[in-house]
């Protein structure tokens, strides 16, 4: 069984992997002919870096659209981003010192993810607009990631597994040497949803994580006029 | 269909958002273009056999050739945040004019025919076949769509329905489905020069009509010039300014400023127009065409520098396209930006202090301004970014003494378009434009009653042959609408006076009598 698993994820790490980057080869290969970015828009490149950032880890885009889906979803990938980076420490050994410091406050932004996503949730069912524009798979990636959060959190708080024996599966993992995974339903659950996951991200909605950073309306210097902007495709209008 | 009976909304005490009523604006449609709309355009002139394969290679040759579109194709998460950000959901309730639900419908397709999920899993995530449904529903809904941007400010992800607008429209005209008012127009533009078909001679009236008007009213000889070689300043301007009310008046006070400052300029007959319907339909070759005959008639009238009069989606492309489609501008003086923007003209001459204002000449007014959407969220004036925003209402206020804004969220970033604009400001559209005028006739009234505004100033010739046309719908005056040049027009003092030589008709008609 726990090859099995070990299995799942070498195929689950290449599919992210390889599918992300090659979605991130395809953006960065297809060209922005025209400067469109959302005005006022900063006029030099460090502004931009600066907008990316507030874009990113702000939300600010949203803040400025609606408050309640931007504290639930800022709560949500605050809290995963802080869950994700504490689940360092099943990967690796000594465990970092930052890792360590993090550890409480990982912990229990597991919450504040699960509170997000609920949110987004009830927002999703009772909000007729967004009621409207919801095809099925935006619910189930909701509660895949619902159930994700509650298997862990449960984990964490509630009925421990031996989480010795998993850092001793994923660290070995990386040399061929995987201890066993332990047969607790609870654990194999948020293992099975988190492969699916990592599979299909490459090909969902969730490709919005490399697209922010390629959207040209967020990206692009205003300076059309300092600067002449030309790609390669409408070059050659001109030449013919 | 065309001139359909409808209701024009009632106006609330806020820009409520409605609950969604499913097909209210599915009627709509425009008329489509006859083949010879078409065919000048480099586009097939009726619906071809195969259409869906064109349509569908057109939509992968876009994606390949577009970041913008292919992204924002993978983008969106459905958050919802754009839903109740477009004036035309706000005013018609459909849930196909939210920004996402116009998108999806392209993104639909999209998902369908270029992705695992849609090709093996269409149902789960809303994916579906290209039908000849699917083409009427884009051919309504994306002529429903004003390419303002409102949406792009507020996604996470910048998604910007306005591109996704113009890749639908022009894979509508790959198959030979375009629409008739922007291909048509476009068309008298490549013949003729401007999108109104006013030959030359007609121009040189019109400017010989203002030159007599401006004398009889100042005694002074404020030129007009047409197709001045060796002139500094090319002007160009939207075609409605020559004619329209109350664009030329607009026209009027460049001519009076230009004047006072001292310079000399022209207009053009090959480059008659600034707007460039090109951007409408999504055509970087019909744009640019368009583009290059600025940059011939600059070269052919040996000018020094380039100004825009008032006009919004003009200026998005001179400001953010012109140097790409039709640069570079190196035989410009380099000392000045190209283009530029009339208003950074005129602000620029009263900070030198060359013009002279009595600004009781407005006192009968009250004004408020309205930030033409693509001004607004796709160009900038002056150097810092939101000089759009800043620049108009600093000529305006030099220039009146009584000025409000409306209220925040309607104005700057979050302006609302006026409901013409990206190629809707035709007659068979008009269920469309008076019910996205709405959230701006809002805020318009609401700062009527509350500060006293009697007047909306606008620079934009879209915006303001719109509002001519919408206010009465909603129990307004036409004549509310002004241009902040005709403001400027109004208040400036003729300090240089002329040689009566010089005034219109001098020594023509003596012996008349
Ligand atoms: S660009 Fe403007 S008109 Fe078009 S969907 Fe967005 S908000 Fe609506
Ligand atoms: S705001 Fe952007 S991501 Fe959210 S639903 Fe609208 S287009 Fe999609």
């Amino acid at each position: 069984m726990s090859s099995v698993y070990a299995l799942l994820f070498i195929v689950a790490t290449l599919v992210l992997v390889l599918g992300l980057a090659r979605k991130i080869v395809q953006y960065s290969r297809i060209p922005a002919p025209l400067k469109i970015p959302t005005t006022p828009a900063p006029v030099t490149r460090t502004g931009v870096v600066l907008r990316m950032i507030r874009e990113v880890v702000l939300f600010e885009s949203l803040f400025k659209s609606t408050k309640w889906t931007w504290i639930f979803s800022w709560m949500f990938h605050m809290g995963l981003f802080l869950v994700l980076v504490r689940h360092v420490r099943y990967f690796i050994d000594p465990v970092w010192l930052p890792i360590q410091l993090i550890q409480p406050f990982g912990k229990y932004a597991a919450f504040a993810m699960i509170a997000g996503l609920a949110g987004l949730l009830i927002r999703r069912i009772f909000v007729d607009r967004v009621r409207y524009i919801s095809s099925p798979s935006d619910f189930l990636w909701l509660l895949l990631l619902l159930v994700i959060g509650l298997s862990g959190a449960t984990m964490t708080f509630l009925v421990h597994t031996d989480v010795v024996a998993v850092k001793e599966f994923f660290t070995g993992f990386w040399t061929f040497s995987g201890g066993d995974l332990p047969m607790d339903p609870l654990l194999l659950v948020h293992l099975t949803l988190v492969a699916v996951l990592m599979l299909l991200l490459p090909f969902s909605k969730l490709l919005h994580i490399p697209g922010v950073f390629f959207s040209p309306t967020r990206n692009q210097v205003d300076n059309p006029r300092e600067k002449r902007h030309l790609v390669e495709w409408a070059r050659k209008l001109e030449e013919s | 269909m065309a001139g359909a009976e409808f209701e024009t909304p009632e106006l609330t005490e806020f820009i409520e958002v409605p609950k969604l009523v499913e097909g209210t604006m599915e009627h709509v449609t425009c008329f489509v273009a006859k083949p010879e709309h078409q065919e000048p355009l480099g586009f097939p002139g009726e619906k071809v056999e195969n259409w869906k394969e064109v349509a569908i290679d057109k939509m992968g040759d876009l994606l390949s050739r577009y970041r913008s579109f292919q992204v924002f194709m993978d983008a969106c998460v459905k958050c919802g945040s754009c839903t109740d950000k477009c004036h035309y959901y706000l005013g018609t309730k459909d849930p196909k004019n939210m920004p996402v639900g116009r998108q999806d419908l392209l993104r639909k397709v999209y998902r369908r025919y270029f992705t695992f999920a849609g090709k093996y899993f269409p149902k789960l995530v809303g994916a579906a076949d290209l039908t000849d449904e699917v083409v009427d529903e884009w051919y309504s809904y994306f002529h429903q769509c004003s390419q303002c941007r409102r949406c792009s400010v507020f996604c996470p992800y910048g998604i910007d329905t306005a591109e996704i607008s113009m890749a639908a429209r022009e894979i509508l005209d790959s198959i030979g489905v375009g629409q008739k008012y922007c291909n048509e127009i476009i068309g008298k533009v490549h013949k003729i020069g401007n999108n109104l078909g006013l030959p030359g001679p007609a121009i040189e009236d019109t400017l010989e009509g203002l030159e007599e008007d401006v004398y009889e009213e100042d005694e002074v000889a404020v030129k007009y010039p047409l197709d001045v070689k060796g002139a500094d300043i090319l002007l160009v301007t939207p075609s409605a300014d020559f004619f329209a009310e109350p664009h030329v008046d607009g026209l009027i006070g460049y001519g009076k400023v230009f004047h006072e400052a001292g310079v000399s300029w022209t207009l053009s007959t090959k480059a008659s127009e600034a707007g460039n319907f090109g951007m409408f339909i999504g055509s970087y070759e019909n744009m640019r065409r368009v583009s290059l005959r600025i940059r011939e008639a600059a070269l052919e009238l040996g000018v020094k520098r380039i100004v825009f009069g008032e006009c919004g989606h003009a200026w998005r492309v001179a400001y953010s396209f012109l140097n790409t489609l039709a640069g570079p501008f190196d035989f410009l003086d380099p000392d000045y930006p190209v283009p530029q923007h009339i208003c950074e003209f005129t602000l620029n001459e009263i900070e030198k202090g060359t013009l002279e204002f009595d600004k009781s000449e407005n006192d009968d007014m009250s004004i408020t301004f309205h930030d033409s959407c693509n001004v607004a969220r796709a160009t900038r004036m002056g150097d810092k970014p939101g000089g759009q925003f800043d620049i108009p209402r600093e000529v305006i206020k030099a220039v009146v003494n009584n000025y409000h804004d409306m209220e925040w969220d309607t104005i700057h970033e979050r302006t609302f378009c006026c409901g013409g604009g990206g190629g809707l400001l035709t007659d068979d559209l008009m269920e469309v434009r008076v019910k996205g005028a709405k959230p701006r006739m809002t805020a318009f009234k609401n700062v009527m009653e509350e500060k006293g505004v009697t007047h909306l100033a606008a620079i934009c010739a879209i915006c303001k042959s719109q509002f001519t046309k919408v206010f009465p719908y909603y129990g307004m005056d036409m004549f509310q609408i002004v241009s902040v040049h005709q403001l400027v027009s109004n208040a400036i003092v003729l300090n240089r006076k002329t040689p009566p030589e010089e005034a219109p008709g001098y020594g023509e008609d003596d012996d008349d009598e």
